[in-house]
């Protein structure tokens, strides 16, 4: 027997390109622990969990598992040797059972027919061993988040997982849900499982990891124990350089009303009622920070007060004048600017060039119109500033947006929504899923803004964002708007229950 | 990189900006070189198989198609009305529409340019030859607005509504043909519609006979076509909805408005295509003769990588070999239908690598992996 679960020996991939995604790494999970991966978007994290996983075959290296050398090949021969993966994104068929997806691919048969009620009571004893409460009756689609994770993670154990794999397990959980997890996780390691824990939160490493191993670059940067140790700390081994994790503002000046909603009621795609009645107002030089979890009525409000839906009933005003329902370039005309919650889906043409992309929203204008036709020399020119100004990583103004990582993709858009007049922002979700170096940037540049007298509203599920940079924060949970406060009455656990929908 | 003077630096540029396209234009024409290379050799095994000497029957669809200049006059002939339905489908599919339709366009754009063609008399060949065009290819636009109207207003999907609309102009202008367009010459019991005047004929050039009018006004269009797509505001909004119609709505573009006057434009292209051919060759309407033509701009757009442009050297390849079948039949004694063997394949091939690239550019469109019901096309 081996002091390490899982050790990984001089680990290099190699993509087609030349691209080296990870370079001689070595990273050891010893049997019990919570070993934090902790790395910026591109450090690597990924890739060496996919050679872990078996879905990708590294050019050197070895990994052992339990002491010994070993080889595997694909996902199946992975969670053969006892290797469990609970991926960012879950791996569930909504409509079934919570039964009928643990067993999926591990279907416990009886003459050819589905044994499920051996499923379920294989299910309980795992829950009780473990302490981990599901109901293996319940529908997933009706489970709240977290507790879908806890079915991922069952999922693993069923398959009698000695090492699990969590890749970003707390980007869709409230606060008090990823403590629930966290508990969970020091349960687990209790009962002989390790954990590699995959995350770019920094609280969360020093509140919860054993050891830490800091990528960057496709190399393993350090490895270290959490004790001693501050946010700023790994902050620094993670980006090579100090960092500002606290954003500098000066106090807020409010000025005139720009933006005020009354009663606005919003359909989903579903025609099912995604936001409820609600009404507020935006003033020049605030942000107004809009907290929830995903899925509670923050998108559809984003996408109607931008233009991109229409609402079902309710007045938006802007500057003291009725907005017509639907219009995004009536909005652009008036000083709105949108930097959208999915970069892919509405904010970039991912096969078009930087250049056709600046243009996206202004291109049938000056400068970037010249009668019929398109000035190129003039987007061309947009596109050389954006780059230079906001700091945007390229090989050139003619690079496909889709060959730019996730941070250079949406400094493209926030270059692109701020370089024109404007006096109303809508920012939803801006550094979701963005390196340590890129939410600083693309944070001061909000700041910024609003300095300048614009009104800004930020969404973000991230409640260090909302509470770095929000001068005034509403709660939003199932649609309705259940709490305003200044961002001085407010904290973490406070957001968090309310986001919950408890009565704080 | 330093600028020392700025008309330096634009060359730099453009050479930049062409340079980055390196890959991307390799990419773009190593698909359909190889698909007719390929299919050039399957073709000879089976003519191998048959018992006839490949050589010799390629060496003779080549004399037929380019030996001397009324086998070149052939080639473009045959080339013509296949570039303007090729445009037709290339310029559906920039904006994510799979105009299947590009015959019934066509059709009805042959006719009513017959119908002003022997309609109307004593005008001047200056004014009658185009607004023949015009009319043709205005009855293609309207018959093209209606497969882009079902999509916006229904829903209908336009692979669907425009293979129906093909059937309708089908027995629409039979009808016409065989009854009351029906040519009057006595003895007459052909369904054709009269000759057009000779007025509505499109002259030849002078002194170049081996070059057809209406290839040079073919290549125009494709050429006006790139420019609208590339160089317009309209044609950025027209590839905006096509590569993403969430992005479109995002900036405001009017993407409703945007499909429809695309299949207009694409319905447009088809509709002066068979006015051409009407105006051109066939000199009136006959149900029959403009059979496939638009079914072949798809297999002329996909080869031509849905580019203008592209469409042209494919739309020659497949008017060659159109032209030198008969030569081929005559001195190797080889079916023309194995031209149309060959054709397939080529199609097949070219098809096969744009529908797996399309799956996979909607499968990460749609984000989840998973969309059962979208197919060519399909921008909801």
């Amino acid at each position: 027997m081996s002091e390490f679960a899982l050790e990984v020996k001089n680990i290099t991939k190699r993509f087609p390109g030349g691209v080296i995604a990870n370079k001689d790494v070595n990273f050891a999970l010893r049997k019990g622990e919570i070993h934090a991966l902790l790395g910026e978007n591109g450090a690597g994290k990924s890739t060496l969990m996919n050679v872990i996983y078996g879905l990708y075959a590294p050019e050197e290296g070895e990994i052992w598992v339990d002491g010994q050398k070993t080889e595997i090949d694909n996902p199946n021969d992975a969670i053969r040797k006892g290797i469990g993966m609970v991926h960012q994104h879950f791996m569930l068929v909504p409509v079934f059972t919570v039964a009928e997806n643990i067993m999926l691919g591990a279907e416990e048969l009886q003459g050819g027919r589905l044994d499920i009620s051996s499923a379920r009571k294989k299910i309980r004893e795992l829950s009780r061993s473990y302490n981990l409460e599901v109901d293996p009756r319940a529908i997933v689609e009706d489970l709240p988040v977290g507790m879908q994770q806890r079915v991922e993670i069952v999922k693993a154990l069923y398959r009698d997982a000695k090492i699990l794999v969590l890749d970003e397990p707390t980007a869709v959980l409230t606060p008090q849900e990823a403590d629930d997890l966290f508990i969970v996780m020091r349960e687990l390691t209790e009962r002989g499982v390790s954990i590699i824990f995959i995350t770019h939160k920094l609280r969360e490493v020093l509140a919860v990891a054993d050891t830490i191993t800091v990528m960057r670059r496709g190399e393993v940067v350090g490895t270290t124990s959490p004790e001693g140790k501050s946010e700023s700390d790994l902050a620094a081994m993670m980006v090579g350089r100090e960092v500002l994790l606290r954003v500098e503002k000066e106090e807020a000046h409010p000025a005139q009303t720009v933006l005020e909603v009354k009663d606005l009621t919003v359909h989903d795609e579903r025609g099912l009622t995604a936001v409820k009645n609600i009404s507020f107002d935006l003033k020049a030089g605030e942000i107004l920070g809009i907290a929830g979890v995903q899925g509670n009525g923050q998108t559809e409000l984003a996408e109607v007060l931008t233009g991109i839906r229409a609402p079902e009933s309710g007045t938006i005003i802007i500057d003291g004048q009725k907005v017509p329902a639907g219009n995004p370039r009536y909005l652009f005309e008036h000083g709105m600017a949108h930097v959208p919650e999915d970069r892919h889906k509405h904010g970039l043409v991912l096969p078009y060039d930087l250049v056709e992309n600046v243009a996206l929203n202004t291109y049938y204008k000056p400068p970037f119109r010249k009668g019929l036709v398109r000035d190129e020399e003039a987007m061309l020119e947009a596109t050389t500033d954006i780059i230079e100004a906001f700091d945007v990583r390229t090989s050139g103004p003619f690079s496909q947006a889709s060959n730019l990582s996730g941070g250079n993709q949406q400094k493209v858009i926030v270059g692109r929504e701020l370089s024109r007049p404007i006096q109303f922002l809508v920012v939803n979700q801006p550094t979701r899923g963005l390196d340590v170096g890129s939410i600083e940037f693309i944070h001061r540049r909000i700041i910024e803004e609003r300095d300048k007298g614009v009104a800004v509203l930020l969404i973000s599920a991230e409640l260090d964002e909302i509470l770095g940079l929000a001068d005034r924060i509403l709660v939003m949970f199932h649609g309705e708007l259940v709490a305003e406060m200044p961002v001085a009455k407010a904290n973490k656990e406070k957001l968090g229950l309310l986001m919950a929908g408890s009565e704080a | 990189m330093a600028d020392p003077n700025p008309s330096d630096s634009r060359i730099l540029r453009i050479w930049d900006s062409f340079k980055s396209r390196i890959p991307e234009i390799w990419s773009s024409i190593s698909v359909p070189v190889v698909a007719v290379i390929i299919s050039l050799l399957i073709g000879a095994i089976i003519l191998l198989i048959s018992g006839s000497n490949p050589l010799r029957a390629y060496g003779a669809l080549l004399e037929g198609a380019l030996g001397d200049a009324g086998g070149i006059r052939r080639t473009l002939e045959k080339a013509t009305p296949l570039i303007f339905s090729g445009l037709a489908v290339a310029f559906a599919f920039k904006a994510g529409l799979f105009n299947i339709g590009a015959q019934g366009q066509l059709i009805f754009g042959a006719l009513v340019a017959s119908i002003v063609g022997f309609g109307i008399s004593g005008i001047p060949a200056i004014i009658h030859v185009p607004l023949a065009l015009i009319a043709g290819a205005t009855a293609g636009a309207l018959y093209g607005a209606i497969p882009g109207a079902l999509r916006t207003f229904t829903g209908a999907h336009e692979v669907i509504t425009t293979i129906m609309l093909n059937y309708i102009a089908l027995n629409i202008t039979d009808y016409l043909a065989n009854g009351p367009l029906k040519d009057p010459t006595p003895g007459n019991i052909v369904a054709r519609t009269p000759k057009i005047f000779d007025s509505a004929v499109i002259p030849d050039l002078p002194f170049i006979e081996w070059l057809p009018l209406g290839f040079v006004v073919a290549c125009l269009m494709a050429s006006i076509t790139w420019w609208l797509l590339w160089r317009t505001t309209l044609g950025y909004e027209i590839r905006t909805v096509g590569q993403n119609p969430n992005a479109a709505r995002y900036a405001g573009m009017r993407v409703a408005q945007t499909v429809i006057l695309t299949m207009v434009i694409s319905g447009l292209l088809a509709g002066l295509g068979g006015a051409v051919e009407t105006q051109g060759i066939v000199y009136r309407f006959q149900p029959g003769f403009n059979v496939n033509l638009g079914f072949d701009g798809i297999t002329i757009a996909l080869l031509g990588k849905t580019s203008p442009f592209g469409v042209i050297p494919a739309a020659l390849l497949v008017g060659a070999m159109r032209a030198g079948a008969s030569q081929m039949q005559f001195r190797a004694d080889v079916a023309t239908e194995i031209i149309d063997v060959i054709q397939a394949i080529i199609l097949f091939l070219v098809a096969a690598d744009m529908i797996i690239r399309w799956i996979i550019r909607q499968r990460a469109a749609a984000g989840d992996g998973i969309s059962l019901s979208s197919g060519w096309g399909s921008n909801s």
